[in-house]
């Protein structure tokens, strides 16, 4: 018989819910190893190229659903790697949300308050910056002027990116190839090395087991690094602790396929998942028009026709997070760049008749796509995403050798959520038509479903077993020893990029964890420095009441 | 190979090339261009490459062409008769079909609810891909090469190094207020 590999803790993905505790837990002494189920990339290795095949390709993983569609990353480092690194905190109201359960669905224990030393720590180890009109790109600049014009405020927005190192060249989301943007493989993920945790990439984890000493056996095949439709191998692994953070679209999974083995799941489990409320348009910019009105010009001829120029969102219009405005009706509206390929299919001709997403108007308006202002709107959903029965292997049936795949995610938006989308789609198209800036039309809903770079809350954290899978410290109800660290356990969409709010919940995560592995023989402990070895956010942390607060 | 093959396979691009120029039009190739309807100016979809993506097995839609050409043109015949259109019949059903109806196809095919709306719109992603990204070729060398759909969308060629920099990203001026509540962290408050 085969020696079984074993660990002090199996972390499932290596995004921030993974990387951050696979950091913290190897410095604090546990042993400790990431599987991951993409390829193991650098900046050596990101390219900027379309072609298929190319980093690009490699790195993300783009799943189509009923009525949803996720886009998430696929590579060590996960979502960090592919994220436009827009780290705002969440506001405050998000954390008092009622959504679709009719009563505050955080956890009492968690508001913005309680979060920020939290939040101190990640803006710390990144570290996050916060930008100046200096730092705004064309496309951003332009948002704000056009916000301002519209007697509205515009924020540049904070992001994790050394603006000094940054060519904004708009190509970080296939992996920056300079290294200016803070992805957990310029922080946690190299600390975690120099602790001793493993990470192996191409280990895609299907389903766990209980161990008869109530620990997990961790089951996975091993993926092709070209095509991941092959499945090479497959291998097994026991740990004292499993920590799930395979992202919101595949961590309910893994955990519905495990149900058989483990007994039933939390009601929670592949339910309540949230789009973040997101929705994008895309505003087809009148050059002259922008001239007259708003004044703008660039020193080399264009007025603007810079849509390729930059580094996704730079600038956020913030006006309606107003916590005294209803539910449903707050959102921010955030200037982001989409490259082509991915998003261009969706974006409709503005006017004209239905489809608008193909044919000779889509073609004259991708003639102007140097034109394009794409804005992004963050509403509150209503959590009405529900996971269907898993797929065999992974989270989707591959359909493309990377990429592209078919989920089990099916997503009916209520009226609620097409009411938030209605108000932020007409506030928006009031700011950039003004006085004929631009011409603007949501992207559509009718071919791959509604559509989230941000997917949150299939595995919700929560005071309520029968809303949340997770209880307020993280772990999995009724199956002790599993923790969920990703956007999975944030209950719902945050009106703003989720990020930094994920990462802080990691990091807020670790102290519960280190005790249960401590209960379970593992000579562990907390309190690590930040990745740079900067103590300032644990001092923060170390003033909480880390035992009754988590 | 047999003659039958080769008609067979003559028809298959033939529809695969009416389905990409529905989704991105161009201007024919030659006069007598069937495939490619001419509903715009410039090169659209086939000239930029589709059936060299749609062939590209990386896609997961290449083994699937010969099932979805012929189930097109099953489509396009069952419409004709509904619409009492009269079609040629020298050409495959769907090529025959003048764009507008082509576009009325494509609609139903890929509104939501359509049982085969998955395979459809695989299909019309591709198609547009090739235009819109040239999935199936370097960026760099296609943008020097000249790739139409790239040189259409405004795209700039890299460095030397094959990456691409803007030392001139932004108008580097304040452009409005911030918002009152925003925290020294740069947050929503």
């Amino acid at each position: 018989m085969t020696a079984i590999d074993q660990t002090d803790v199996v972390i499932v993905g290596s995004g921030f819910g993974g990387s951050i505790p696979a950091y913290h837990l190897a410095a604090g002494g546990a042993k400790v190893t990431v599987l991951e189920r993409g390829p193991w990339l650098a900046a050596d290795d990101f390219e900027h190229d379309y072609l298929l095949g190319s980093s690009y390709t490699r790195a993300f993983d783009f799943v189509v659903g009923d009525g949803m569609s996720v886009l998430g990353g696929n590579c060590v480092g996960g979502g960090s790697v592919v994220y436009f690194a827009a780290m705002p905190r969440a506001p405050r109201f998000v954390f008092e949300r009622h959504g679709s359960i009719g009563r505050r669905m955080w956890p009492q224990a968690i508001s913005r308050d309680s979060l920020e030393p939290w939040y101190d720590r990640v803006d710390e180890s990144l570290p996050v910056s916060t930008q100046d009109w200096s730092d705004v790109s064309y496309a951003g600049g332009l948002w704000a002027a056009a916000c301002n014009h519209s007697g509205r405020t515009a924020n540049p927005a904070p992001v994790a990116v050394d603006n000094k190192t940054c060519v904004n060249c708009n190509f970080m989301m296939a992996g920056c190839k300079f290294d200016a943007k803070r992805s957990m493989l310029t922080n946690y993920l190299p600390a975690a090395l120099a602790h001793g945790a493993q990470i192996r990439p191409l280990h895609e984890v299907q389903r766990l087991e209980r161990t008869e000493d109530g620990g997990y056996r961790v089951y996975f095949d091993l993926i092709d690094e070209e095509d991941y439709r092959v499945h090479t191998g497959s291998g097994v692994i026991e740990a004292k602790v499993v920590i799930i953070a395979a992202g919101a679209g595949a961590t309910p999974v893994i955990l519905q396929r495990s149900e058989a083995a483990l007994g039933t799941m939390p009601h929670g489990v592949g339910r309540y998942f949230s789009g973040n409320g997101e929705r994008l348009n895309t505003a087809i910019i009148d050059e002259d028009r922008v001239r007259e009105v708003l004044g703008l010009s660039r020193e080399d001829g264009p007025v603007y026709s810079a849509n390729h120029i930059g580094k996704g969102p730079t600038v956020a219009n913030w006006d309606k997070l107003d916590g005294s405005l209803p539910e449903y009706e707050r959102y921010s509206l955030e200037q982001l760049y989409f490259p082509p390929g991915l998003g261009t299919i969706l974006a409709q001709a503005p006017g004209g008749e239905e489809p608008r997403w193909y044919g000779a108007e889509k073609k004259e308006i991708l003639k102007q796509w140097a034109n394009w202002l794409t804005i992004f709107l963050m509403t509150e959903d209503d959590n009405e995403g529900v996971f269907g029965t898993p797929p065999p292997t992974g989270n989707a049936y591959r359909i493309s050798q990377q990429m592209l795949g078919r989920g089990p995610l099916r997503y009916d938006p209520t009226p609620n959520t097409r009411h938030g989308w209605a108000l932020a789609d007409a506030d928006c198209k009031a700011i950039i038509e003004k006085d004929g800036l631009a011409k603007v039309s949501p992207w559509t809903n009718d071919v791959v479903g509604a559509y989230t770079v941000h997917p949150l809350a299939s595995c919700r954290i929560g005071d309520d077993e029968a809303t949340s899978a997770l209880h307020p410290n993280h772990e999995l109800r009724n199956h002790p020893g599993i923790f969920v660290t990703d956007s999975a356990s944030v209950p719902g969409a945050l009106t703003v990029n989720p990020a930094m709010t994920i990462a802080a919940l990691a990091e807020r995560s670790i102290p519960g964890i280190v005790r249960e592995l401590q209960s379970r023989g593992v000579d562990v402990k907390y309190g690590a420095p930040s990745p740079d070895g900067s103590i300032t956010g644990r001092r923060a942390v170390s003033k909480l009441d880390l035992v009754a607060g988590n | 190979m047999q003659p039958e093959a080769t008609e067979e396979e003559r028809f298959k691009n033939m529809t695969l090339e009416a389905y990409a120029d529905t989704i991105v039009p161009g201007e024919k190739r030659f006069p007598e261009d069937r495939a490619v309807a001419g509903a715009a100016p410039g090169p659209g979809s086939v000239a930029a490459g589709a059936l060299d993506l749609l062939n590209f097995d990386a896609t997961g839609v290449t083994a699937g062409l010969p099932y979805l050409a012929q189930s097109l043109n099953d489509h396009a015949k069952s419409y004709a008769g509904e619409v009492e259109l009269e079609l040629d019949h020298d050409v495959p059903p769907f090529v025959a079909l003048p764009y507008a109806h082509r576009r009325e196809l494509v609609n139903r095919l890929t509104t939501p609810g359509h049982p085969e709306k998955d395979g459809w719109v695989s299909l019309a992603l591709f198609c547009n891909m090739a235009f819109d990204s040239a999935a199936h070729l370097h960026t760099a060398e296609a943008i020097r090469n000249g790739h139409p759909g790239l040189l259409a969308l405004g795209y700039t060629a890299p460095d030397a190094d094959g990456f691409w920099r803007f030392p001139k990203y932004g108008y580097g001026r304040k452009l409005a207020e911030i918002h009152p509540d925003t925290t020294p962290s740069g947050s929503p408050a």
